[in-house]
């Protein structure tokens, strides 16, 4: 009872909120503040009074919703479904597994470890690997809210397409030679205990705790964000970065990732400048396939994995993802 | 009588991680935990992959109390904390 009692009153509360944030960010404009409609200032500040509260609400809902989802996996038990799959099916599944898994860059290598002494395939590792930053539910709630559903499944479909077909590609090529030799010799003398059973109140409550984390640490990001965009949005002239990297440049996806490589930022601090690049004329293909170079491929991530790979396998690493987000990055191109 | 034999077990607390953000925290969380709770525990840092691999673990940080695993990818709360090793 006292599990459900809050979100069966929030829930609501938060419908009606957010069916009315026009009307609300209205009010505010024109009958609080009394600003005359049309002017550059009211129509930036009534954007940005509509804006914030609306992609707030949708990262709380979804940040909630995934936090409770995360609480149902776990890698001990992503590790034992991976084992013993085979290649293809083994790559797909992992993929799936790594959007829903509990994971943060910083344990990539225990994680690689871990993985490689259950005996499963670095192909189908690497496709976790690939998938758990690549895909972010505080990327999907932006793009969603910024640019429209579609745009957001699009890039789900792809991230989740390149994390299969990568680690495929890696499985393919036989590159277990390329990890460094001590890996293998790794025995873990603790037998994993069983995971006790949560109940549904404290998956509840992790939901909480998730917001609480996740939306305590980004939301100035995306407050900044906003404002940068809603500000920018006719004082800089629009097709200032167009012309390097707009559609007809063919080097523009390419280019876009070589500069988000050595990039590094979470999904939360990056898609407010994909909202500025998009503003200021650089297509959406391309913006994307920064953005994902940035958050897949980062030179921090490269060097801890350095530790238990040889270069010929981060290099093939860093190549087959890169060639999968141009290609994403043209697909978009040439679609929209 | 041997005084010495009533003197309580010193804790065995390690905190397994690779010097990520959250593996600071976590130290500094269990530090502030012996400190507030008073139990008589030595806490120790191990950074060497091979290592924390020996304990089984796929997510930093973790906690290791007296050999036993009972924190891993999270960063609980220092009242948390306190309960978990005044157990």
């Amino acid at each position: 009872m006292k599990g459900w009692f809050i979100p069966a009153v929030l829930l609501p509360l938060w419908i009606v909120t957010y069916w009315n944030l026009q009307k609300l960010a209205d009010f505010v404009i024109d009958d609080l503040l009394r600003m005359t409609s049309g002017k550059h200032l009211t129509e930036t500040l009534r954007f940005f009074i509509f804006e914030v509260p609306k992609v707030m609400l949708l990262l709380v809902l979804i940040i909630f919703g995934v936090g409770i989802l995360r609480s149902y996996f776990t890698t001990e038990k992503t590790r034992a479904a991976l084992e013993g799959k085979s290649l293809f099916s083994g790559n797909i599944l992992a993929s799936l597994l790594g959007i829903v898994t509990p994971f943060c860059s910083c344990s990539a290598i225990p994680l690689f470890l871990g993985f490689v002494e259950a005996g499963i395939p670095i192909g189908v590792t690497f496709s976790f690997l690939i998938a758990a930053p690549m895909i972010n539910e505080v990327a999907l709630v932006l793009l969603a809210g910024l640019f429209g559903w579609k745009v957001a499944v699009i890039y789900v479909a792809t991230g989740l397409i390149i994390a299969i077909l990568a680690g495929w590609f890696i499985g393919k090529f036989k590159m277990e030679k390329y990890v460094a030799d001590w890996v293998f010799s790794i025995k873990s003398n603790q037998e994993s205990e069983e995971e006790e059973e949560i109940t549904f109140y404290e998956r509840i409550q992790k939901g909480y705790q998730s917001v609480k984390d996740i939306v305590g640490k980004i939301w100035i990001y995306i407050v900044i964000g906003i404002a940068v965009g809603a500000g920018a949005h006719g004082y800089v002239p629009e097709d200032f970065l167009g012309s390097l990297l707009g559609k007809e440049n063919w080097y523009g996806v390419p280019l876009a990732i070589l500069i988000g490589i050595p990039m590094y930022s979470n999904a939360a601090g990056i898609i407010p400048i994909v909202s500025v690049l998009i503003e200021k004329g650089v297509s959406l293909g391309t913006a994307l396939a920064f953005m994902m170079s940035v958050i897949a491929l980062s030179l921090p991530e490269i060097i801890i994995l350095k530790k238990v790979l040889k270069w010929q396998l981060i290099a093939t690493f860093i190549g087959v993802v890169a060639v999968g987000i141009i290609i994403v990055g043209f697909i978009f191109n040439y679609v929209m | 009588m041997n005084y010495q034999d009533l003197k309580p077990i010193q804790m065995d607390i390690k905190v397994l991680g690779t010097g990520c953000a959250k593996c600071k925290s976590l130290e500094k969380a269990i530090s502030k935990a012996v400190e507030k709770t008073g139990v008589n525990a030595i806490v120790t840092k191990v950074e060497d992959i091979v290592e924390i691999m020996q304990f089984g673990v796929m997510t930093t940080p973790a906690l290791v109390v007296n050999g036993k695993i009972v924190v891993k990818g999270v960063v609980p709360s220092v009242d948390e904390l306190s309960k978990l090793i005044t157990k």
